[in-house]
């Protein structure tokens, strides 16, 4: 775990009394709203549709339990007793007073976390692999460089004010649980010619009203260049992106504007100059990173205890069968914790929920949490033999919902619950599907399946990557999903197909549950997902099963 | 031909507290819809919106929004963005539907 130098601590309390102040100045009178949003923004404070939101970093998803303590002090305190995990590995607290928020910030600060950079046009909360310094299918855990790349872009002065956000992303595993395909800079840790690791680097995806699939700009980059490659990526994109248009102001436009070739030799011939003049001291952080991520002292004694505590109890069973992951050491397991009950909001979790979590991971988990995109809670290392008192310990506070990859285990936006941006609702749909396929009990027959769900065309529920993806609009002042299908946020990324017409709130469950009944159907047996039947299969049948009014027209 | 008004109201977050609240007929705020002054034609609208928009040590973002009128002539929102905004989110009791 990341620990503040004396420069970060420094930083981040200033920032914090700049804030109050800014706080006192906007209640007083001094400061109008137009002055005070962006200082505001620029601290990660919006405000919603009924309450100001505060947008919390985890950077890289990576807490420990003093942290994750501190988080559920501050959702009692100042909140509403919850917080929300989102899909960039931030937590959002719903309902902060005005005056309240600089208290919150100083109590993030005493556990060294922040606020800063959450919103605005800059680089946002660095997010990574959640099984990073875990995986079995890692070649090097990312987040070392994304500390230095937080460390790089906090309080950049030259790219304070891009043309847009700018969001990246970094896998150190081959299997992309990162979705760096779908953001500005993906970076994908791969091997050179003589085996040592270095860095694939993806630029110009994005999800959002113009989706983009990143594209390669560099095959190999070895690791001292990342920072300056980075910088002149970012040079590049602030000189030329567009400032006109907010709606084609991501690199992504640049890029598919531009074209990719011509991008690729203005960056790499910016980055040969920034090479030579960088600053930045990589090596040196680089060092005193790694320092910090050194793994776990694991215990490697295997017992048989666990095998028989799975014979003996299949909810256990059903439960490492979708939450456990495989861990590097055979020894250990990577247990994920379902925030998605039936019925329930994902990503919310209840401060006493987040007690739990920071005392298993304290006691189980050599003390390291992390939080997923998709809205999860993550245990990075548990000992197999710990997992049967761990499930226990989270089934008796509602956190051991058998479901991570089945089709409950859904990632949902705030929508127009919360959201001042939303166009529909997105959390009652993802109530309403893991509420009909429990009483279908069919949920572990369907298998793995994505559902991500967007309250408006901004896609911060990924809807085009969901293998079922769902966008809520309003259409004549009404709230109206349109479905896509075959996404993939994987190192396969695939954008999903508009199905056709939008349903009504109340026809969207019931095509849903046709669709998915349709599946079952059409695959050729349990091991083809519903993605890979989609893939073999195409559209037709599963627009067959949607629009059954259309077919018997058509016929 | 101009468009026929329809009738609107002018609402706005709270500044301390965020919540939802609606410019009054003394021009002040109020934290319930059917407290919320209406205006019946585009002149009287933009009028009460400058009025509110000058209020910014009390609200945030001050708009107009559609409203229907009934037989008591109490305003009631039209769009379904404006009667989540006079009760709060669906999936918890929070908001204003909790504070009755």
């Amino acid at each position: 775990m990341y620990a503040y130098n004396e420069f970060d601590e420094a930083f981040v309390r200033e920032r914090v009394r700049q804030f109050r102040g800014q706080v006192e100045k906007r209640i007083d009178g001094s400061l109008t709203e137009d002055e005070f949003k962006p200082l505001r923004l620029m601290n990660g404070l919006y405000l919603q549709l009924h309450a100001y939101m505060l947008r919390v970093a985890i950077p890289y998803g990576t807490l420990d339990s003093r942290k994750m303590r501190q988080l559920a002090m501050i959702a009692e305190k100042w909140d509403k007793g919850y917080g929300h995990l989102t899909t960039r590995q931030n937590i959002q607290f719903n309902w902060p007073k005005l005056k309240d928020v600089p208290e919150m910030l100083e109590a993030l600060a005493d556990v060294g976390m922040h606020a800063i950079q959450t919103s605005g046009n800059c680089v946002r909360n660095v997010t990574a692999d959640h099984f990073a310094g875990a995986a079995a299918d890692e070649i090097e855990d990312p987040r070392p460089t994304a500390e230095l790349i937080r460390q790089w872009s906090t309080d950049h002065p030259e790219f304070q004010f891009l043309p847009r956000k700018f969001k990246i992303a970094i896998t150190g595993a081959p299997n992309d649980r990162a979705v760096t395909k779908a953001h500005d800079i993906g970076i994908r840790m791969v091997r050179g010619g003589a085996g040592e690791p270095g860095y694939e680097i993806i630029v110009g995806g994005g999800l959002g009203r113009s989706p983009f699939i990143g594209k390669v700009l560099r095959e190999f980059l070895p690791k001292a260049h990342l920072l300056p490659y980075l910088e002149a990526i970012l040079q590049v994109y602030n000189l030329s992106g567009r400032r006109d248009n907010k709606y084609k102001a991501r690199i992504k436009i640049l890029v598919h504007e531009t074209g990719l070739e011509e991008i690729r030799d203005a960056v790499e011939a910016t980055f040969e100059r920034v090479l030579e003049e960088f600053e930045f001291p990589s090596d040196l952080l680089t060092a005193e990173i790694a320092g910090h991520f050194e793994p776990p002292e694991f215990d490697n004694t295997q017992t048989l205890a666990f095998g028989e505590a799975l014979e003996a109890d299949p909810v256990l069973r059903a439960f490492v069968e979708t939450n456990v992951a495989e861990h590097k050491n055979p020894a250990y397991g990577i247990v994920t914790i379902s925030t998605k009950p039936v019925g329930g909001t994902p990503g919310d979790v209840t401060a006493g929920q987040m007690r739990v979590i920071a005392d298993l991971a304290e006691r189980y988990g050599h003390d390291e949490i992390r939080i997923s995109h998709e809205q999860n809670a993550v245990l990075p290392h548990v000992r197999k033999a710990d997992i049967p008192t761990v499930h226990a310990a989270l089934k008796a506070v509602g956190l051991a919902t058998a479901n991570v990859g089945l089709v409950s285990d859904i990632i949902a936006c705030p929508g127009m619950d919360y959201c001042a941006l939303a166009t529909a609702r997105s959390i009652p749909v993802a109530q309403e599907i893991s509420e009909r396929f429990h009483a279908l009990k069919l949920e572990h027959e369907i298998g793995e399946l994505k559902i991500k769900i967007s309250g408006c065309i901004n896609a911060c529920g990924h809807h085009h990557v969901g293998h079922i993806g769902i966008l809520g609009l309003d259409k004549a002042g009404v709230e109206n999903y349109q479905v896509t299908l075959g996404g993939d946020a994987t190192e396969t990324m695939a954008l999903g197909e508009r199905a056709g017409p939008g349903f009504a709130a109340d026809e969207l469950i019931p095509a849903l549950e046709r669709l998915i009944l349709a599946y079952l159907q059409l695959r050729h047996s349990r091991e083809e997902t519903f993605l890979a039947a989609y893939r073999r299969l195409g559209a037709e049948p599963f627009q067959a099963a949607l629009y059954p009014e259309k077919e018997r027209h058509a016929a | 031909m101009a468009r026929e008004f329809k009738p609107q109201i002018v609402t706005a977050n709270d500044l301390l507290m965020g919540d939802v609240v609606y410019l009054t007929r003394a021009g002040g705020w109020s934290r319930r819809h059917e407290d919320a002054h209406v205006a019946v034609s585009a002149e009287q609208a933009q009028t009460m919106l400058a009025h509110a928009s000058a209020q910014q040590e009390r609200i945030v973002g001050a708009y107009l929004a559609d409203v229907s009128l009934d037989e008591s002539e109490t305003p009631h929102p039209v769009h379904f963005r404006e009667v989540f905004r006079t009760r709060g989110p669906s999936n918890y009791f929070h908001g204003k539907q909790a504070e009755g």
